[in-house]
């Protein structure tokens, strides 16, 4: 069987369910019924989790937004891009992002790393400075490997997730219902910025839903 | 591979680079940079790193970007930017015009033993910097040469990277406060005021 790219991000203009290997939403709360049927681009002014991410983000007043992309952030990336408000900063790796948050934090800028599962082990060490330092870091972590996954290379790294992060002083705090994630990053933001620490949220694959192979 | 001999004595160029520094804001690499910068005057306005290796051009992209108004300078060594050759892609897709790269190049790790690093085999650092997207980049063997460049790192449309060849010599150990949080703090007040820092 051939390995499915990442899947791409769609052009700005495409419905959100047209994403190939995409199915989440099923388990969305207010404004499922949209999602799951979407086909237009109404549908994406219409309440989802990543616009509730995003909401919560220009609330929050983050300005640089680092991320490896993760098909689960392929949305919420678009907003991002669109938001003049907000600088949309793609990174080669995950510790690059920890990096970003301190030079943005040293400068009296707000930043949100964006990540999935497999990139939590690649900014330990980065994040040990962050602790050091007491950088307030806010990560949003989209899950792989763990609810309906079909490549077994993402059960590793992803069962190790929560302990890594844990080991370096992340604060985890974790979302499986998709009407949930905005309070949850909300009160991630706030705990992060408000007492100068690093947070993670991580996203359930049972909210971002299991990416298709085929 | 051949290179030439470097000449020019690590903790002059970071002193005279510094002597010209007014307003700019400094990151600081790991290991020797740090203690170059130390040794060049010690400022609320430097962000020593003691660790997080390979992370200290982003840190200076997340300023940068957070302050388009001032100058920063990521001073840093060959090991250290080697650790995060991505982030002089991540760096050019940004375009700071702000912020210049300078690598104190002794082409070894100084603070493990001395192994020669990739650019002691002729990895060429500013090539790399350049097909990345750099708006400049270049390597400076002599003084004269330094002399041109250094008001290129606080005028210079950036993103800029240079690549400062210096020799493996030895100099005194001069070390910053290696509390994390208080270099923070220390730094985001000098540059915010206390009231923005600590809100």
């Amino acid at each position: 069987m051939k390995i499915a790219a990442k899947t791409p991000r769609p052009p700005r203009n495409t419905d959100w369910k047209g994403e190939k290997g995409f199915t989440g939403m099923r388990n969305a709360g207010q404004g499922s019924s949209h999602e799951s049927r979407a086909t237009s681009n109404e549908a994406r002014s219409s309440s989802s989790w990543p616009d509730d991410i995003h909401r919560v983000l220009t609330d929050a007043n983050v300005r640089q937004v680092g991320y490896v992309p993760d098909s689960g952030h392929a949305r919420l990336i678009d907003l991002v891009r669109a938001d003049k408000r907000m600088r949309a900063i793609p990174l080669t790796t995950e510790e690059e992002g920890a990096a970003l948050a301190v030079g943005a934090w040293l400068g009296g800028e707000r930043s949100v790393l964006l990540m999935q599962s497999s990139g939590a082990g690649n900014c330990i060490n980065m994040l040990g400075m962050v602790n050091e330092c007491r950088v307030p870091l806010l990560t949003l972590v989209t899950m792989r490997g763990q609810w309906g996954e079909f490549n077994p290379w993402q059960v590793p790294m992803s069962q190790a997730t929560v302990p890594s992060l844990a080991a370096i002083g992340v604060v985890v705090q974790g979302v499986d219902r998709a009407a949930e994630v905005g309070e949850t990053v909300a009160a991630a933001a706030r705990l992060a910025f408000s007492t100068c620490r690093m947070v993670a949220v991580l996203i359930s694959q049972r909210v971002v839903g299991a990416k298709q192979f085929k | 591979m051949a290179n030439k001999k470097p000449t020019l004595e690590r903790r002059k160029v970071v002193a005279d680079i510094l002597e010209h520094r007014g307003d700019a804001l400094v990151v600081a690499g790991l290991g020797a940079p740090t203690w170059d910068t130390a040794a060049a005057g010690d400022h609320a306005l430097n962000f020593y790193t003691w660790g997080g290796m390979g992370g200290a051009a982003m840190i200076g992209l997340g300023l940068a970007l957070a302050q388009p108004k001032r100058r920063v300078l990521v001073i840093t060594g060959d090991g250290e930017l080697l650790m995060g050759l991505g982030s002089l892609a991540t760096i050019a897709v940004q375009q700071p015009r702000n912020l210049a790269v300078i690598v104190i190049d002794n082409e070894h790790y100084g603070e493990t033993g001395m192994q020669p690093t990739h650019t002691r085999y002729g990895v060429d650092l500013p090539a790399m910097a350049r097909a990345a997207g750099f708006r400049s980049a270049g390597t400076v063997y002599t003084s004269p040469q330094l002399k041109t460049w250094i008001p290129r790192f606080y005028r210079q449309p950036g993103p800029m990277f240079c690549s400062i060849k210096v020799t493996t010599e030895d100099a005194p150990l001069v070390l910053p406060v290696r509390d994390g949080t208080a270099i923070k703090n220390r730094f985001r007040v000098a540059l915010l005021g206390i009231s923005e820092a600590y809100k």
